[in-house]
């Protein structure tokens, strides 16, 4: 039977060769692997996959025509819900969602969802399949504030039903977090992200970059002056968190979206970029989320001798993926577990020396079932040159501000339900902007709910 | 886009240019800066707008050369363009949300020193022409780093000048004219600095002694310029704002400038190096 099959591993470039280079580590599934890997799905009636995916792709229905060769199709059926599929592929947390729910994982391993939806998304790319299917232009102008995974998931809907899509990017090259976020080495911005963002602007979305909505323009011009009869705003969340410890403001101390924007938007890890970036020999990073992960990694590979990962609690509360801490542990970054940061040292001209922690403990589990760390009253002092803070970001209060009655939520994102409707009428808000930091994958789902919305606003308009 | 219409070399390291970006002309106030990446593959570089003109859509930015990226802008030609141009970002000068009565009521004094003199003259134009009383200081190394002189003279009341060499104005420091002019009975209820941070340091100790309002406009590393990365980091009043979003402009009094001037050089070996050979050795 097709599920005695074991789950097909996916090839990956060596751990101490690829600590070197900022080439992908994983280099998928080829043609027979896919489809052996494909062979295992077991087409469930009522597939748990499908449920668990934010943005309801058609799992099983793809992938038996992965099992059967016909990747086109394949293709097509994930285009009709997925604007991101390859990078959705690489960068989704498959293990809590379609790959969690898949019922060979109760007993063995699940089908490997991402790895087959990623095979596709390359095999169409490759072969120059594109999906530009849409229902005639209705002549209705929608802007979008924001080329994140959200953004580029609500305009390519939308532009699917008709509508005349505008996408504002305030940085100078589209994709959001997928740009300055996540490295090259788990997301190839040339071969995907690019790729993907031309297949949303062959939809006919038109993408203007060098526009920071609530700065450039408002969102009362867009509706007064340009003509946009709805706005999404989907800005993420973008606004890095400090620890207000001594020492935090030395050189040498970069929050990691600076260390990760540099190196992957502005591509500081090639020898002829304009931008400079700084690692010393010795780099610690300060939490233990997926970004951590990244910017411990990317340390690695700019030539740190040594990168630890400093986290407050113990491995089994880490944020990160288990893939994403399995691959960094592998390519040599250490880990200080139950290790919290109180200061930040100083030599004498100002640049960091060293990291001094409090030892933690695991206390009583708290509301949320983690379990807090506590002080112990026991103190280390780390050697490092550089310290890389990677305590979460939190959305840019900047639309919020320019945007009268938009009303903001505790988390300081926009207040906004599930389906994106804001305080104000016609102005609609999803992804890591309502949320705070999440996922690529939720943004996406917030996007679609939100497209849906928005058409729903707009014919209730005439 | 962004069509360089006018390049002009105010002096051999100095160049000005007058740049289409419609957007950034429509949105942009005194006070405020944008980035500019001269080809695609080019540094963000934090710019103060020196001028706009919304009915031509036109930016007009003063550049020094002072490294590579610099270098690299004031290479372009007139009529070809900059990869990007954003903005207007940061928060426009607190004064451009004071009414008219209130702004006519102060006496303003600007201090500006060397590329400093671009800032300020969009924010003394705009209380000049809403008639309030505008003098400026200008601070230069020499007659020949002295930019904008004429411009400047036509947007203030007075203009003071003062070189270090004596070549142009009066020798001295900006600081040294600010003391005589308040200990000669100017009674001036506001002062803007902008220039190099020692400068705005000086500047601070001197207002200070005289309880002479101040604001400054600090000029600190930057790569998205949106509050995105941090890089521009400054204590104000013991607490950590971001330049880009927060400011640029700051109370003069609750800046911690020592730390500021030991920020921007966190990329100077780099910078330095990177002006003949690969910046930090990899991709050897």
């Amino acid at each position: 039977m097709a599920n005695k099959i074991s789950r097909v591993p996916v090839r990956e470039q060596d751990p101490k060769l690829r600590a070197t280079n900022f080439d992908e580590v994983s280099f998928g599934y080829n043609r027979e692997e896919a489809m052996l890997e494909a062979s295992r799905c077991l087409n469930c009636k009522k597939p748990a996959c499908m449920t668990a995916c934010p943005v309801s792709v058609k799992i099983p229905f793809f992938i038996q025509k992965v099992a059967e060769g016909d990747f086109k199709e394949a293709a097509r059926i994930i285009s009709i819900d997925s604007s991101l599929p390859a990078v959705c592929g690489r960068v989704c947390p498959q293990e809590s969602q379609c790959e969690g729910s898949c019922v060979l994982g109760v007993k063995g391993e699940p089908v490997a969802i991402g790895k087959l939806e990623r095979y596709v998304a390359d095999w169409s790319r490759e072969n120059g399949v594109k999906f530009t299917d849409k229902a005639p232009a209705n002549g209705v102008k929608i802007a979008v504030a924001g080329s994140g995974p959200a953004g580029l998931a609500c305009a390519s809907d939308l532009a699917k039903m008709g509508y005349d899509v505008t996408i504002f990017e305030g940085l100078h090259k589209a994709g959001g977090v997928l740009e300055y976020g996540i490295p090259e080495f788990r997301l190839p911005k040339e071969k995907v992200v690019a790729a993907e963002v031309a297949n949303v602007k062959a939809l006919g979305v038109k993408i203007e970059t060098n526009v920071v909505v609530g700065r450039t323009v408002t969102v009362d011009e867009l509706f007064d002056q340009e003509g946009f009869k709805a706005v999404f705003i989907a800005q993420g969340a973008g606004f890095p968190k400090f620890m207000n410890i001594p020492g935090e403001n030395l050189n040498g101390v970069v929050s990691a979206n600076e260390f990760l924007t540099r190196n992957n938007l502005m591509q500081a890890y090639k020898a002829d970029s304009q931008t400079p970036i700084y690692v010393g020999e010795s780099v610690c990073v300060v939490g233990g989320g997926n970004v951590a992960m990244d910017a411990a990694r990317t340390a690695l590979r700019l030539g740190a001798k040594s990168v630890k990962i400093v986290y407050r609690r113990t491995e089994k509360e880490l944020p990160a993926r288990a893939e994403e801490v399995h691959h960094a542990k592998e390519e040599g970054v250490e880990f200080c577990f139950l290790t919290n940061p109180v200061e930040v040292t100083a030599d004498d001209k100002g640049w960091v020396k060293g990291l001094k922690c409090e030892k933690m403990q695991l206390g009583e589990a708290d509301a949320s079932g983690r379990r807090s760390p506590e002080p112990t009253g026991e103190f280390i002092e780390i050697e490092t040159n550089t310290v890389i803070m990677s305590l979460g970001t939190v959305p840019n209060p900047l639309i919020a501000a320019t945007t009268p009655g938009l009303e903001r939520n505790r988390k300081g994102g926009i207040d906004a339900t599930d389906d994106g409707v804001t305080s104000r009428k016609g102005v609609f808000a999803g992804g890591d902007a309502v949320t705070g930091a999440a996922t690529v994958i939720l943004a996406m789902g917030a996007g679609r709910k939100a497209a849906k919305t928005i058409d729903e606003y707009i014919k209730s308009l005439k | 886009m962004y069509k360089i219409l006018r390049k002009e070399f105010l002096n051999p390291i100095t160049c000005l240019m007058e740049v289409e970006a419609p957007r950034v002309a429509r949105a942009a106030k005194p006070g405020q800066f944008l980035i500019v990446r001269a080809t695609s593959d080019g540094e963000r570089v934090p710019l103060t707008v020196c001028d706009y003109d919304r009915d031509k859509g036109t930016v007009t930015i003063v550049i020094q050369i002072i490294g590579a990226s610099s270098r690299i802008i004031c290479s372009l030609e007139e009529g070809s363009c900059m990869a990007d141009v954003v903005g207007p970002l940061g928060q426009p000068s607190e004064f451009t949300h004071q009414s008219i009565e209130q702004i006519k009521g102060e006496r303003y004094i600007f201090i500006a020193g060397g590329l400093g003199v671009a800032p300020v003259y969009p924010q003394a134009k705009y209380l000049h022409d809403l008639g309030a009383k505008v003098d400026i200081i200008i601070g230069a190394k020499n007659s020949e780093l002295l930019i904008l002189k004429e411009e400047m003279a036509a947007v203030c009341d007075n203009l003071y000048i003062c070189t270090d060499d004596g070549s142009a104005g009066e020798k001295g420091l900006v600081t040294e004219m600010l003391a005589k002019l308040v200990e000669g009975g100017e009674k001036y209820t506001q002062a803007i600095a902008i220039g190099p941070m020692i400068m705005m340091k000086f500047v601070t100790l001197t207002a200070k002694k005289y309880d002479l309002p101040l604001v400054v406009s600090l000029n600190t590393l930057m790569v998205d310029g949106t509050g995105m990365c941090g890089a521009c980091r400054v204590t104000i009043g013991g607490k950590t704002k971001f330049a880009c979003v927060d400011g640029p402009e700051f109370d003069a009094y609750l800046v911690d400038f020592d730390e500021a001037m030991r920020r921007q050089g966190m990329y100077r070996t780099q910078e330095s190096e990177r002006d003949h050979k690969c910046k930090i050795g990899i991709g050897k």
